[in-house]
């Protein structure tokens, strides 16, 4: 147990909001008739379908195939391919992404393709195990969607010292890390000794909230089996966003990752929890990502639970399992009520990076009341856990042009949505930092498109000229060759064409001798 | 009074001198000027400015010969960018070379229609349309610049422009709508 800690600028006190969830044990969802796949659950492109409509698969059949970095796609239950197109996801803007649509037979078998369990990982090399993670579809859970594999690979780099387990769950309401944690404790701390073999990583440390004692015990019971280096737990102050990358490297270690550095560069990788437990399946047991605990809570539903649903399951099956809408649903919110966003159909699957699903009445979420002018009182500085000055962010973000707000180090906003709560003005700060930031990104995306097609346009210029040189010089020697004869050429063209006639002759004459010879006359 | 002049024409002398040589010796590469209004520049390619391609305008700009305010795919904010550069006053867009295109679009050859007769092979600036003689072309989206090149020499009318659907990529957040100071 780690009990030095330090801290990290800002932040705040938020109610807890987890009870409600945490009542009742996790359970399976239930497996629904029809899912959707979508082929985009991580950052990046869109996997390849893998599968046609018509086609039978079985749970963790391939349907997405893996390009470069981007992670595969399995089949979350054994069935029948209804169709591959474009469905709508869990998107703030209700986006439409390639999706595979699965009819279920209810059998729910394992394919039988799938690669080999490895009980004995301690002696399989750092390489195939992240090969391992790649190929069993292994993305962040906590809800970035980073490619793990990807992730290990960079902290696979020399240098990677600690790799650190994020079970800090700091948002009010999401309970789906702790329930992990509580029900499958060994299974966390085999993954999180796993990736710190796949990173080569020397200190490995668990992280999780204060206070969360009955979750501490478990692993504290199951710390000490299994194979695997030494883990180490820590339990940080409950202060929100403690459970931000940056930030839990700064309580657990007093170090700062610097804004133009990631954590890798400073020898630090950190994961989700319940990536950590995917890994674990994927290693030990081979088994791809085809489900995760989703927590279903809010107070418009009647039996706020965690529940492991399949990946694609539709959103309304768990909250119908979780006991239905009670009083009168206002909102449905993916995620936390401070990061999350809301959606506008609970007919939406659930991907890899669905971790809560928020519903609230008029309490929870009461209208947006309009923003009264800034009142510069600082409140917002105060808790920005990344030292920023909303205030001043705020001015540029809500002008035509916020270019400048980007030399205040706006793309270091991590989105938590502390300097929003705390404005006594009601100003959504963070709304105006997603919406800048996404215009900076915009701005970058455009100038790096800008620089292609100005070297494809130069490269353009410089065939053109080439090609035009070369005519050009086709064109020269044509007229010289006709000039030259010109000169010497013989008074009668009959006797030029006999003449020509004969050096062919003759030429064909001494390259016979030649290839009658010793074959090696050039002529 | 001779004293004086003789001292005069002498510094007069020296720092022509001076001035003539620093003249030549640190003479501002033409090019690096070409080459920062060029970075300004969108690089459609799409020649709305009357020149051909974008770093043609960045010489004609630097040369003196052009305005700033010719460039409708940059629109207002390239506009500033080259004001700020040039140390001139923003002028508003050239009503003459149309208006900025509201949401970004690319070039769509209806593969039905294409007969492949290479025409809009020839008139793409950024070499975005695969295709041969009498096979059908196809353009690249990722490399299409939407600069409509391609739209005029097409014989058959099969190529549109479309604007660019939002993807997880390339979508962004809208402004939020809330309204006081």
């Amino acid at each position: 147990m780690i009990t030095r800690l330090f801290s990290f600028p800002g932040g705040l006190r938020l109610p807890d909001h987890t009870a409600p969830s945490t009542g009742r044990v996790l359970v399976r969802a239930p497996l629904p008739e029809r899912l959707i796949v979508p082929l985009l659950q991580h950052r990046g492109d869109p996997c390849e379908p893998a599968v046609t409509a018509g086609e039978r698969v079985r749970r963790g059949s391939l349907v997405g195939r893996a390009t470069g970095e981007t992670p595969p796609v399995h089949a979350p239950t054994s069935g029948r391919v209804l169709s591959v197109e474009p469905c709508p996801v869990p998107h703030p803007a209700g986006l439409r992404v390639p999706a595979v649509i699965l009819e279920a037979d209810g059998e729910d078998v394992w394919s039988e393709d799938l690669p080999p369990p490895w009980q004995d990982w301690e002696t399989v090399s750092p390489e195939h195990l992240r090969q391992r993670v790649h190929e069993a579809g292994v993305v962040g859970l906590g809800g970035a969607g980073f490619p793990t594999a990807t992730k290990l690979r960079a902290g696979a780099k020399p240098g990677i010292h600690t790799l650190i387990i994020n079970g800090v769950e700091c948002e009010p309401w999401i309970s789906c890390d702790q329930m992990l944690m509580l029900s499958r404790p060994q299974d966390v701390i085999e993954g999180a000794r796993i990736l710190a073999r796949a990173t080569g990583a020397t200190r490995l440390i668990l992280a999780l909230e204060e206070g969360r004692t009955a979750c501490l015990d478990a692993l504290r019971r199951a710390m000490d089996q299994g194979p695997g280096i030494t883990l180490e737990l820590a339990a940080v102050p409950a202060r929100y966003p403690a459970g931000g990358e940056r930030q839990l490297i700064q309580t657990l270690t007093g170090r700062e990752v610097p804004s133009a550095n990631l954590p890798p560069d400073m020898g630090f990788l950190c994961q989700n929890v319940a990536t950590a437990a995917a890994a674990r399946d994927a290693v030990v047991l081979g088994r791809p990502l085809t489900s995760r605990v989703v927590t279903v809570t809010g107070n418009a539903v009647a039996a706020p639970q965690n529940l492991e649903a399949r990946i694609g399951t539709p959103m309304h099956t768990l909250i119908e399992a979780a006991g239905g809408y009670c009083g009168t649903p206002e909102r449905l919110v993916m995620g936390g009520p401070m990061m999350g966003f809301a959606l506008d159909s609970d007919r939406l699957p659930i991907t890899k990076t669905s971790n809560c699903l928020l519903v609230g009445d008029g309490a929870l979420f009461p209208a947006e009341a309009p923003a009264m002018p800034c009142i510069r009182c600082g409140a917002c500085a105060e808790v920005c856990p990344v030292r920023l000055l909303p205030q001043e962010l705020y001015w540029h973000a809500r002008s035509e042009r916020p270019e400048p707000a980007r030399d205040l180090g706006l793309l270091d906003c991590i989105d938590c949505g502390a300097c929003a709560v705390v404005c006594p003005s009601r100003i959504p700060l963070s709304q105006y930092f997603r919406y800048a930031k996404s215009e900076l990104q915009a701005t970058d995306r455009a100038h790096v498109q800008a620089e292609q097609a100005r070297r494809r346009y130069l490269l353009r210029q410089d065939r053109l000229t080439r090609e035009q040189q070369a005519q050009e010089e086709r064109r020269r020697r044509k007229k010289a060759a006709l000039r030259q004869p010109a000169t010497n050429r013989s008074p009668d063209p009959k006797a030029a064409r006999q003449a020509a006639i004969q050096a062919a002759v003759e030429r064909a004459k001494r390259k016979k001798a030649g290839a009658g010879g010793d074959g090696n006359d050039p002529a | 009074m001779l004293e004086a002049l003789i001292v005069m024409g002498l510094l007069a002398a020296a720092f022509g001198l001076l001035l003539g040589y620093a003249a030549t010796r640190f003479r501002a590469d033409d090019n690096a000027v070409v080459d920062r209004i060029d970075a300004l520049l969108p690089q459609s390619q799409c020649g709305q400015c009357n020149y051909p391609g974008c770093r043609p305008y960045a010489q004609a700009i630097a040369e003196g010969r052009a305005d700033i305010n010719l460039c409708p795919p940059g629109g207002e904010a390239t506009i500033h960018a080259l004001a700020r550069l040039l140390d001139r006053d923003p002028r508003p867009l050239d009503p003459d070379l149309g208006t900025q295109a509201g949401t970004p679009t690319v070039a769509w050859i209806d593969e039905a229609r294409c007969i492949g007769c290479t025409l809009c092979i020839q008139a793409c600036p950024v070499d975005a349309i695969i295709g041969a003689h009498r096979q059908m072309h196809t353009v690249i989206r990722d490399h299409c610049t939407g600069c409509e090149l391609c739209v005029a020499p097409c014989p058959v009318d099969c190529i549109e422009l479309l604007p660019l659907e939002p993807d997880p990529e390339n979508w962004r957040w809208p402004k939020p709508q809330s309204g006081a100071v």
